[in-house]
């Protein structure tokens, strides 16, 4: 990976919206793939932008669990006020849908062709705090655990990460009680905060590494002042204080000392099984593979998929499925999210997004879970095993 | 860098039709790898062109460099694919994986496996290497349960293994005919009237989780403490890896922190329904 571990380095300069529009331009001149927010089909989605014109200014999204509205503010101008949709980063560093490899036949055998991997790198316009601590996570997964996904790797080296701090809380979020945000303080090359009050409209932006601060360089910003600085502090601050949702310390072990807990039947009641929440997760990574072959049986093919521990067939091995009921599949979810993750990869598995809350179709609340729990803590014995 | 997911070649070189539904396979390298080493009871990935990959036990002698020997039960489209190979037919193969059985731990105590149907594979390099090492371990106990008398797995390999004075074997059935005369019962059964002495026995269990239900507690009661009784577990699993999350269990991956575990080590959570 990139050396991005550096606190944010060198002094914060500012730039107004022409130099934003600059510096994505500096970029995609690069020959950076460039991939930031846009509106479609009425939500913050991530897809390829050019400048600044593409980025959803004066939208605003209103979340609650369950439910995601975008709205655009009459005359509003900030590009960055919404917080997070139902895309994360993920779709990019590990896509849906990933070709293996391809096999032809030869005689009585085959040969394996290696899927050619050749692209632009990625750069990423706008990426909250809470989706780079998803990006370190990930990190961890496909290459910090002894095994290297090539693939990821290849399109994670090569990613120049624009973040962006929170200046406003969503309606679902919760990244103070995960400690990733909300304002960016490692893993990015630059970061900026928006200013926009109707009188100023401009970026303090920080540098986080070394290449960060050579594309900086090509855009002569003045230095951020020390009141610019303290507004930075003062609006990621107010972000954090309206979150209101916390994930206690000590709920990995509450977690795995309720494995039948009373609850897990409660919300399987709720839950649908639909999987939602692990689309959105910028954490999960499961996946499932599939194997193709053409009409004439020469050609066959293996892609890897995205895929999600609440399907039912998930768990299959031969004479049956492991995980038959919702109520397993919910508590397997729960317990990696924010219990076994960490073991498995010694940071949590939780990045305080809040995704799976607004996009559940029932509203099923990770954190309202987790404390019903522990509050049901001693009545275990009612439950089943 | 080579992509993990990407399976090397192999010819099979050898079929042996052991059951209606069940094959071993001898596969050499023909993609151009060196020989294949491994410890007793990891596996491998195998893949079937155009059909798809399953996990398969790996059953041969780690000494045996010449092929890499899998013995497969047709329960699956791939898995009964693989089992209609001939010589010649080729696969893809990724391994090996896993922890393996602690032979070497197991050195100076008494061994004893409880083992039923397909579960005799994955023990089978376990017995081959302390039939080879006989010495370094005390009494040798091979426990084997079969549905009927026609499905018991290496038939003439657990009688050659019976007719040494230095190894005990008891096999038992769920249910046969007039003609068998052996034993009819569960495996779990046999553990009762083994001769081992618990206080200095490592156990190798491997076979369905509900024969793992009984010989565990079985075992149990002869006073093998779960620190000493190994198990394979099985889960589904795509990659292999640690990559794919099918297989979690708990804290674990059962593709990389297992197959084998030490009962110990997931004792509370095998006693979790659905974990």
């Amino acid at each position: 990976m990139p050396d991005m571990d550096a606190k944010a380095s060198g002094a914060a300069v500012v730039l107004g919206v022409d130099g934003l529009d600059a510096l994505v331009g500096l970029l995609v001149a690069g020959g950076y793939r460039t991939i930031g927010p846009r509106v479609e089909e009425g939500a913050v989605v991530y897809g390829p932008v050019r400048g600044v014109a593409d980025l959803p200014a004066g939208y605003v999204d209103e979340q609650a669990p369950g439910s995601y509205h975008l709205t655009r503010k009459k005359d509003g101008k900030a590009l960055f006020d919404w917080t997070v949709g139902p895309h994360s980063w993920k779709r990019y560093l590990y896509p849906p849908e990933q070709l293996l490899f391809r096999a032809e036949r030869r005689g009585g055998g085959f040969s394996v062709l290696p899927a050619a991997e050749e692209e632009s790198p990625l750069a990423f316009i706008g990426v909250r705090p809470c989706e780079l601590a998803a990006i370190a996570v990930h990190d961890r997964v496909f290459s910090g655990s002894g095994v290297v996904d090539p693939g990821y790797a290849g399109r994670r080296d090569g990613a120049f990460l624009v973040a962006v701090n929170c200046t406003r809380a969503g309606g679902t979020c919760f990244c103070p009680a995960t400690g990733t945000g909300p304002r960016a303080r490692t893993g990015f090359d630059l970061a900026l905060t928006e200013i926009e009050d109707g009188k100023r409209h401009l970026f303090v932006v920080e540098t986080g590494s070394e290449r960060g601060a050579a594309l900086l360089a090509g855009l002569k910003a003045p230095p951020a002042d020390g009141a610019l600085l303290a507004t930075v502090t003062r609006l990621t601050r107010k972000a954090a204080k309206a979150m209101v949702r916390d994930v206690p310390k000590d709920t990995p072990q509450v977690l795995k000392r309720n494995l039948d807990s009373p609850r897990w039947d409660d919300v399987a009641a709720r839950c649908l099984g639909c999987a939602n929440c692990t689309l959105v997760c910028p954490t999960c990574f499961c996946a499932t593979v599939e194997d193709t072959t053409d009409l004439s049986g020469g050609v066959a093919e293996r892609w890897r998929r995205w895929d999600s521990c609440f399907t039912s067939d998930f768990s299959y091995i031969h004479g049956g499925v492991i995980r038959r009921e919702i109520r397993s599949r919910y508590r397997q979810w729960l317990t990696h999210k924010l219990a076994t993750w960490s073991d498995q990869f010694g940071v949590g598995g939780c990045t305080g997004c809040g995704r799976c809350i607004t996009w559940c179709p029932v509203g099923i609340d990770i954190t309202e879970e987790a404390r019903a729990i522990r509050a049901g803590e001693g009545r275990a014995g009612e439950g089943r095993r | 860098m080579r992509d993990p997911m990407t399976p090397s070649l192999y010819r099979v070189d050898k079929v042996v039709r052991e059951l209606p539904d069940t094959a071993t396979l001898g596969l050499v390298p023909s993609g151009g790898d060196g020989p294949f080493s491994f410890r007793p009871g990891q596996f491998n990935m195998l893949y079937r062109f155009g059909m798809g990959e399953v996990p398969i036990s790996i059953s041969g002698d780690t000494l045996d460099r010449s092929r890499v020997v899998h013995t497969i039960r047709a329960v699956g489209s791939v898995s009964r694919a693989l089992t209609e190979l001939a010589p010649g037919d080729e696969v893809g193969l990724r391994g090996p994986f896993g922890s393996s059985w602690p032979v070497d731990e197991a050195a100076g105590h008494d061994v004893v496996i409880v083992t039923g149907g397909i579960g005799l594979a994955p023990l089978r390099p376990a017995i081959y290497h302390v039939l080879s090492n006989r010495g370094r371990y005390g009494r040798f106990v091979i426990l084997y349960g079969a549905r009927t008398p026609n499905d018991i797995l290496f038939r003439s390999e657990l009688e050659s293994w019976r007719s040494r004075f230095d190894v005990d074997v008891l096999v038992t059935v769920d249910s046969a005919g007039r003609e068998w005369g052996g034993n009819v019962g569960v495996v779990t059964r046999l553990v009762d009237r083994a001769g081992f002495d618990p206080l200095h026995t490592v156990a190798l269990v491997c076979g369905p989780e509900v024969m793992m239900r009984f010989a565990i507690p079985a075992l149990n009661g002869r006073g093998v403490p779960n620190g000493r009784i190994h198990v394979s577990m099985e889960r589904n699993m795509k990659c292999a890896i640690g990559l794919c999350g099918h297989c979690q269990y708990g804290s674990y991956f059962v593709c990389k922190d297992g197959p084998v575990f030490p009962f110990a080590r997931i004792a509370t959570l095998f006693a979790v329904r659905e974990a």
